[in-house]
């Protein structure tokens, strides 16, 4: 399953990704960085390519059984 | 329908043209300062970023919907801590010394000069507004508020030319200031009781109440990281 993983430590917690997310699956954790709700994500990759700083990846992940 | 917030840009769009009719409209830009740094330190973290920056949605708009980004990947020194905490010493420095021009109009040591300076050198003259109303000091801060305001829009829309439209945001001054306010004060929160982060168990069950904000990665997501760099 792929899903959207943010650099956190890089990120400028802007907002463009959650308000990009068509899932709502981002939000901006206490005005410090993004932070992705994986079991919204489908991985569409919307953020990552409107992310301005280019903090955000798409990466594949196992699914947890 | 859009919420009201969404058109904010207009507010921008008017704030820049106003400029050029009667620079005393500049002190109004004193919003687009205070309100930001109120809403980080009543706790609201980068809300204004988000939902009401004016600048951005500008961006966003010439950017995304007129596609007047090339939606190139920045730098990735421009999102580094330490070229962003330097632009943010820098602009304030600079800030400062119009801070400190408008105080030597004010005691009379300097006279008014009405000029809109570009990029901190270019010098434009910017007389064909009449500001006998009002005291020389009151006109000059106009002038140098505008400046600064006008400087960073264009450098906004170089970097939005050059890549993604809300390029701004990575290096804005205010956005580094926020964020940097919403990290003290989540430390602060996490020193005095550990609540901090409560609210959100995912953050929890990933630090604890010793989260380190200077390392602000989750476990999963430092995982992540080194699958990428491998």
């Amino acid at each position: 399953m792929k899903k959207a993983t943010v650099n956190q430590r890089e990120c400028v917690a802007c907002g463009v990704c959650v308000k990009i997310c068509p899932r709502r699956a981002i939000s901006i954790f206490h005005g410090i960085c993004a932070d992705v709700d994986e079991d919204l994500c489908i991985g569409c990759s919307k953020c990552q390519k409107a992310c301005p700083a280019s903090v955000i990846q798409v990466v594949q992940k196992e699914v947890a059984s | 329908m859009n919420k009201w917030n969404e058109y904010l840009w207009i507010f921008s769009a008017i704030y820049l043209a106003l400029g050029f009719f009667n620079i005393l409209f500049a002190w109004i830009g004193l919003i687009c300062f205070f309100t930001p740094l109120l809403l980080s330190i009543t706790g609201k973290g980068k809300i204004y970023c988000n939902r009401y920056c004016g600048r951005g949605q500008l961006f966003e708009l010439l950017g995304g919907r007129l596609k007047l980004s090339s939606s190139r990947t920045i730098p990735a020194f421009i999102r580094s801590k330490w070229f962003r905490y330097g632009f943010l010493a820098f602009f304030m420095t600079m800030f400062g010394i119009m801070i400190f021009s408008t105080y030597l109009v004010y005691n009379g040591t300097n006279d008014l000069k009405e000029v809109v300076t570009l990029l901190w050198t270019i010098r434009l003259p910017w007389n064909w507004t009449n500001t006998s109303s009002v005291s020389p000091w009151i006109a000059q801060f106009a002038f140098g508020f505008y400046s600064i305001m006008l400087t960073s829009t264009i450098l906004g829309l170089i970097t939005m030319i050059l890549f993604k439209p809300r390029s701004w945001c990575v290096y804005c001054p205010m956005g580094t200031m926020t964020q940097g306010i919403s990290m003290l004060k989540y430390k602060w929160k996490e020193k005095q009781d550990g609540t901090a982060g409560k609210r959100n168990s995912r953050f929890t069950e990933g630090y604890g109440q010793s989260a380190q904000i200077d390392d602000f990665v989750l476990p999963d997501r430092k995982a992540n990281e080194c699958q990428r760099n491998t």
